[in-house]
């Protein structure tokens, strides 16, 4: 088991014409990915890495049976191709692209939560369940099937917190990449909820950074909620105020949204939250052993 | 991106957001004329950088004059220009150096009844835009937050729509705004909200939002954040940015497609990925050191941007070490080698240079670095690289 994306998953690429889009769709299909198909819209008949491609996502569900995308299009058309993607009935969608008008994803975010569809991003590496289905953008080699449930809303510092996992050999069930907007499709407390139910999924990481509350409602839901461990880590505690840290979402404003709080708050659910981030397996080794 | 006052105001006239007439002036002949257009026998003249807290601000050349000034005739505006022009003005968010005055902007003054705040900001937790009004105007409005949280009124809306009249009408009964004062109301705060909207802000803030004794609601301020990521659907909003305002490092890598953010350490970071530049300072700081920037060179960067990163880094005279963090994804390993190699020899590495590989092709990217004959300290993983370039500036 695992969540949100398995052996089974068919997944399509939107944009899968351009650039990143057939670059990745090669990774994905040689990292072992049911890659079925493409969409760009006035390519249909073309093919990219020996798989068709579609002019609409509903005409790809309906020739190839996908249940997941992953999005590549360029930020001025990636609210329209999600919307796209949840009205063919995807079940799974991961927009990696980033530089999304927040805007745009208020009204995307809404329909989203309408709809039976979750969206993962934008501005993320994507969904791996390993040896199983990568979507998206990480170096499939780091990973190793296991017992982690990993989230985060940073690319490279998930890598850094798999390859941690995967050397002391605890392996990972999923691992997802939230996004690093200030609005994304999917929170924290939704994955604690599928990792939890997952019989795979013994020992949760979950990494944050500074800004907005997500991370202490999460240490509220996680106290109330889940039974399994879980560990943590917050990067930017050396952040100043008033500063955006490459990520639109990771500012400190008025005070709010420091890492002090942020690690008070985990701390007071249980969690053990890693001090450093060459620290983020050991933590979750040392949550596994105090739940024994 | 932020612009000034005078820019915002521009802004709101088109979208029929009250305010009063208003000129901007780059010299103080140009105050005094304007002065004499606004036709009055009083005038307000604020000195135009982004940062807040201009009314208590003070210039570094000329202590006693403020940020924001009453003036009584068109010498008293060209004297104040005088003062505020070429020079720095220090605020309480400015920092110590202060920002440089290129203009400043004189304003009609008003019969002011009431001072209240408003303020629309994207909400992250309720996924909406929201729009904050309090009685308690022309204060520092986070101290109002902190300390009575139940005087700031919220009002989510949905952008499709706006803000809608029963909004403001639940707004005006708590504010005890009635009569005309509330026809002006509802004017005012659906007009800021389609403006939010319209114009794709991330916070448009206006302290003080007063209400004049004839019952007008203006707004006397104007701060505005625009989303840049929707900038490119607003090419005459780009057209507003003010260069002068950025931190020059900052602005030199934001042109190169670099993140960058200058920090107060002696320790120059390199890293891909926002998430692991936060955490690489972080490392640095609990191991003992301070870093000096964040810096993320982003997922695809090649071997210019890199280089222009280390030139960057190398600009700070602060730079004692540099710690370059790289977990290969996208980004190769060999093209961060490579572009290691090609800068060291463009710019020269004057300081200890502690470098850690990981991820998509590490082996072939190390034995670059050996053989490059560089003195490369390399570190195997963060901690290792962490204390290595501590210890490196502590010699």
């Amino acid at each position: 088991m695992s969540i949100l994306v398995n052996k089974n998953t068919r997944v399509i690429c939107q944009g899968i014409t351009g650039k990143s889009g057939a670059f990745h769709t090669k990774g994905c299909k040689e990292y072992g990915t049911k890659m079925v198909g493409g969409v760009t819209p006035g390519k249909s008949g073309e093919t990219v890495e020996g798989l068709p491609v579609f002019d609409t996502v509903e005409e790809a569900v309906l020739q190839t049976g996908a249940n997941a995308t992953m999005i590549f299009v360029p930020p001025p058309f990636t609210a329209d191709a999600i919307l796209e993607a949840v009205d063919a009935g995807i079940e799974v969608i991961c927009a990696i692209t980033e530089g999304v008008p927040v805007l745009d994803m208020v009204h995307v975010y809404a329909a989203v939560k309408r709809s039976k569809s979750v969206l993962i991003g934008p501005n993320c590496p994507g969904v791996i369940t390993p040896g199983e289905c990568k979507i998206g953008i990480m170096p499939g080699y780091i990973h190793q099937p296991g017992k982690v449930g990993i989230m985060s809303r940073s690319g490279t510092l998930t890598y850094e917190a798999v390859w941690q996992t995967s050397n002391l050999k605890l392996g990972q069930s999923s691992c997802i990449g939230l996004g690093g907007d200030p609005i994304v499709g999917t929170s924290y407390i939704e994955l604690f909820e599928r990792f939890e139910k997952d019989p795979q999924t013994e020992v949760i990481l979950m990494i944050g950074e500074i800004g907005g509350d997500a991370e202490e409602k999460a240490a509220e839901y996680v106290k109330a909620h889940v039974t399994k461990p879980v560990a943590a880590f917050i990067a930017g505690r050396t952040a100043p105020p008033g500063k955006r840290m490459g990520h639109a979402g990771a500012i400190i404003t008025g005070g709010k949204g420091t890492a002090a709080e942020k690690v008070k708050a985990l701390e007071a659910a249980g969690i053990v939250v890693a001090p450093s981030p060459a620290d983020m397996g050991a933590a979750v080794a040392e949550a596994l052993r105090r739940k024994k | 991106m932020k612009i000034h006052e005078y820019q915002a105001k521009e802004l709101f006239r088109a979208f029929q957001v009250p305010i009063l007439q208003g000129h901007v002036a780059k010299t103080p002949e140009e105050a005094q004329a304007a002065f004499d257009q606004l036709g009055g026998s009083l005038a307000v003249i604020k000195a135009q950088v982004h940062a807040g807290g201009r009314g208590k601000g003070t210039f570094i050349e000329v202590p006693a004059q403020r940020g924001v000034q009453l003036v009584r005739s068109g010498k008293e505006a060209a004297e104040a220009a005088k003062n505020m022009i070429g020079n720095r003005l220090v605020t309480i968010q400015t920092g110590p150096s202060g920002s440089p005055v290129h203009q400043v902007f004189l304003e009609q003054g008003c019969q002011i009844a009431r001072e209240l705040y408003a303020a629309v900001v994207l909400d992250r937790a309720a996924m909406k835009p929201l729009l904050m009004v309090s009685s308690e105007g022309g204060v520092d409005i986070e101290k109002v937050a902190e300390e009575t949280p139940e005087k700031i009124l919220r009002e989510h809306f949905d952008p499709a729509h706006g803000l809608m009249p029963f909004q403001v009408r639940k707004l005006c009964k708590k504010l005890n705004i009635s009569g005309p004062a509330a026809k002006n109301a509802d004017i005012f705060f659906r007009k800021l909200c389609d403006f939010f909207v319209k114009l794709d802000c991330s916070m448009a803030e206006i302290n003080p939002l007063v209400i004049t004794k004839d019952d007008k609601m203006i707004a006397l301020d104007g701060k505005i954040t625009f989303d840049d990521n929707a900038l490119y659907r607003h090419p005459d909003i780009k057209e507003l940015r003010d260069v002068a305002e950025e931190e020059p490092a900052e602005l030199r890598a934001s042109n190169s497609g670099l993140s960058f953010v200058k920090l107060e350490g002696n320790i120059g970071c390199l890293v891909n990925g926002a998430g692991l530049a936060m955490a690489t300072m972080d490392i640095i700081k609990y191991h003992g050191g301070a870093p000096a920037n964040f810096l993320d060179v982003g997922g695809g960067a090649n071997t210019q941007q890199v280089t222009e990163a280390f030139r960057i880094i190398l600009s700070d005279a602060n730079v004692e070490a540099i710690l370059v963090n790289i977990f290969g994804g996208i980004a190769r390993c060999t093209t961060i080698a490579q572009a290691i190699i090609d800068a060291s020899k463009e710019v020269g590495f004057k300081v200890p240079l502690v470098v850690r590989l990981e991820g998509t092709e590490v082996e072939e990217g190390k034995k670059m670095l050996r053989e490059s004959g560089l003195a490369i300290i390399s570190a195997d993983d963060l901690t290792d690289a962490a204390k290595k370039v501590v210890a490196s500036v502590g010699k």
